[in-house]
């Protein structure tokens, strides 16, 4: 499959054309697009998921709870916090536990690293080459030293502040079901504070850069699902809401969204009330804009970016601002940081089902647990933030494929769809990774 | 002179040992001038044929696919060095190698007919020669770029495997088997962490996979003695790294499975 390095085009015997790009570079993970044209109507668009899959599902089950956190934060390398923010808050609800407003402030903080490095990796390493006609970060360092830097300064502040919970950003090691297994030194906090008010001015100088490029426009219509909390920008807490009115608390999520496999797709595509639906920084954007501090809505308002919006090429910008938030949010708590009598409480397990659901830095992930008296996961679910967005993925590349004219030619067309694709910044080894494009028309 | 040529590779993996590079900083400038990227394709370069110094391999063998690829990968490559605990022995989602995996597909899939997968993941030594191996879930910025900067000076990677309890000391940490009674990894794992969970509080759970010369039964009988019962230290080595030989026997021993010729 990966023979054929690059454009290859070929004739077949039916008089089809197909283009094979057999690896999509910048994204996170294995995947593949096979599209068929025929009298210039799109006739199949798929969007192939090849991601081996790893079942993490099965073998928690036997597993006592306090392991789970260590196992599910190897779902993903990219957002391990995502997962254990998740799997804890279910762990907790399944037992009965409340944490305390310590443990609370300080997972928003451990969260908002997480979002920097995840966010500020994809707007400058996957993402910016595509605007600016660059194959890689490093080689655009070599235009744009400036901006490449100030994006490593955003990434490395946030792996800082998941290290400084974690112990390191990588799958870290820190977090616990209750809370924290030790709480971080006061000395450890001000240097960080430190830092973070140095990073304020990189946010606003990435924030008007980005909206001084020149950014496609592919509006449409479509349904935007995120956390909505009534008086914050959601992290761990809020309904599962979407623009059209839904809303639900997160034990209800079976109710209305349903998962299925396609038979190109290692992951499981799932659908709300039967329609595709976009999670993540632009649907939170979207969701949430009321709850962004005021200093964002004034800088939006001078750069003249107005939210809602409902281009997808908008969510390189919906990250900035979340790079924004997160800088800020980190500011606040890091000020009010004091270290508490204990870091994590007591637990005691108990049987039952909880749910979990917070935003990881690509949108919602849900987890649901079945857990038995002795603290043992009985069974386990889990429905990552790109699954969910598979299946818009596919209608947006159907829309803006037409829009952009499927006459154009196949180098042409092959660098749209992955645009598109890469907007969602799909995280393919969340969701069960690469683009493989095959165009075939007749 | 000709820059050397480095390629990163994924296989069956979560991403993570390759943000070994991607979250280096500023080391990452620095490496993309002293070396040439032939291949790292989340990183936006693709020529998985080139002829390469080093390839760097993340992720476990779990795919037919996979199998041919590593072959492939092996001929074009003066030295293989495996990153991370999937590739060096097979992954924590190795723990299929325990069950019956169609079962386990049946279970998420509707139709697991259409999924191309293996009944075990195994580490990429399994199917070709392997030069090096940095163990760690996941592995560190340090251990990768040491591994290059020796290859660099035309040096020999020097790889530490002595155990976690003795970066504990170097670190003045009080020992959470011993004072705090929790079934701490450490005396078996090998170090490179840095001690991090026990620095933490918490029982090392040997993300760094076994150091040399380990006694797990030693280890097992203490955790017993401090009240845990068999089925959970069999767990404690069945976790991570539970392919690397080490853990694995030791994990069957405490599960009740008598292995003969061992």
């Amino acid at each position: 499959m990966q023979d054929n390095i690059l454009k290859e085009l070929k004739l077949s015997t039916n008089n089809s054309v197909s283009i094979n790009v057999p690896i999509l570079a910048r994204v996170e993970g294995e995947g593949a697009l096979e599209l068929q044209i025929r009298n210039q109507q799109i006739e199949s668009l798929q969007l192939k998921i090849y991601e081996p899959p790893r079942l993490f599902e099965k073998f928690l089950e036997g597993r006592n709870y306090s392991e789970v956190l260590d196992f599910v934060a190897r779902i993903c390398g990219i957002c391990p916090v995502a997962y254990q923010m998740s799997a804890t808050q279910a762990i907790e609800q399944c037992f009965g536990i409340t944490i305390n407003p310590w443990v609370r402030e300080l997972r928003r903080l451990f969260y908002c690293g997480e979002w920097l490095e995840s966010h500020s990796m994809h707007i400058h390493f996957l993402a910016l080459p595509d605007f600016l006609g660059f194959n890689s970060a490093p080689e655009m360092a070599k235009d744009y030293p400036e901006q490449v830097r100030r994006g490593l300064r955003l990434q490395s502040f946030g792996n800082s502040l998941i290290k400084l919970l974690g112990g390191r950003s990588v799958h870290p090691v820190g977090a616990c079901v209750s809370g924290f297994y030790k709480a971080p030194e006061l000395t450890q906090v001000e240097s960080l504070l430190n830092i973070a008010e140095q990073r304020l001015a990189d946010c606003r100088d990435l924030l008007t850069w980005l909206a001084s490029l020149s950014l496609p426009d592919n509006s449409h219509d479509f349904l935007c699902v995120s956390l909505y909390h009534p008086t914050e920008y959601p992290f761990n807490e809020g309904h599962i809401v979407a623009d059209n009115g839904f809303n639900i608390t997160s034990d209800q999520f079976e109710n209305y969204f349903k998962e299925f496999q396609v038979p190109y797709s290692n992951a499981l595509h799932c659908t709300l009330q039967n329609q595709t639906y976009l999670v993540g920084p632009l649907a939170r954007v979207n969701n949430c804009f009321g709850h962004l501090p005021v200093e964002i809505h004034l800088l939006l308002q001078q750069l003249g970016f107005n939210f809602p919006s409902k281009n997808m090429y908008h969510s390189i910008i919906a990250r900035a601002i979340e790079i924004y938030y997160c800088v800020l949010e980190a500011i606040r708590i890091l000020k009010k940081y004091k270290q508490p009598k204990n870091s994590f409480m007591e637990v005691t397990p108990q049987a039952g089902i909880g749910y979990g659901c917070t935003e990881a830095p690509r949108g919602l992930l849900w987890h649901r647990y079945e857990i038995d008296e002795n603290g043992i996961i009985k069974s386990a679910r889990i429905v990552p933030p790109t699954s969910q967005n598979q299946a818009r993925i596919e209608q947006d590349l159907h829309i803006s494929l037409t829009k952009l004219g499927l006459n154009k030619n196949e180098d042409e067309l092959r660098h749209y769809s992955e645009m598109i694709i890469r907007n969602y910044d799909p995280c393919i080894s969340c969701s069960t990774h690469f683009l493989n494009l095959t165009v075939n028309r007749s | 002179m000709e820059k050397m040529r480095i390629a990163v590779h994924k296989f069956t993996s979560c991403d993570g040992c390759q943000l070994a590079f991607l979250n280096a900083g500023e080391d990452l400038l620095t490496l993309s001038e002293l070396v040439d990227i032939q291949h790292f394709a989340e990183a936006g370069k693709i020529n998985l044929e080139e002829k390469v110094d080093i390839a760097f391999v993340e992720g476990s063998v779990s795919t037919p696919e996979e199998i041919e690829r590593i072959k492939r990968i092996r001929n074009n490559s003066r030295f293989i060095i495996t990153i991370g605990a999937c590739a060096t022995a097979g992954g924590i989602q190795a723990l299929r190698n325990f069950a019956q995996y169609p079962d386990w597909l049946a279970a998420i899939y509707a139709t697991p007919q259409t999924i191309q997968s293996l009944n075990t993941s195994t580490a990429i030594s399994h199917h070709v020669k392997v030069d090096w191996e940095l163990w760690g879930c996941p592995v560190n910025t340090k251990q990768v770029l040491d591994a290059i900067r020796s290859l660099l000076f035309h040096a020999t990677p020097r790889i530490k495997n002595d155990s976690v309890c003795l970066e504990c000391k170097r670190k003045n940490n009080v020992c959470v088997l011993v004072a705090k009674k929790q079934p701490c990894m450490g005396p078996v794992t090998q170090t490179g962490c840095g001690a991090l969970c026990p620095t933490l509080n918490r029982a090392c759970y040997a993300c760094y996979g076994p150091q040399e010369n380990t006694n797990t039964t030693s280890l097992g009988n203490w955790f017993e003695y401090l009240g845990f019962n068999k089925e959970k230290i069999a767990q404690q080595f069945l976790h991570i790294n539970n392919q690397a030989p080490a853990f694995k026997n030791a994990g069957q021993y405490f599960k009740g499975i008598k292995i003969v010729n061992q």
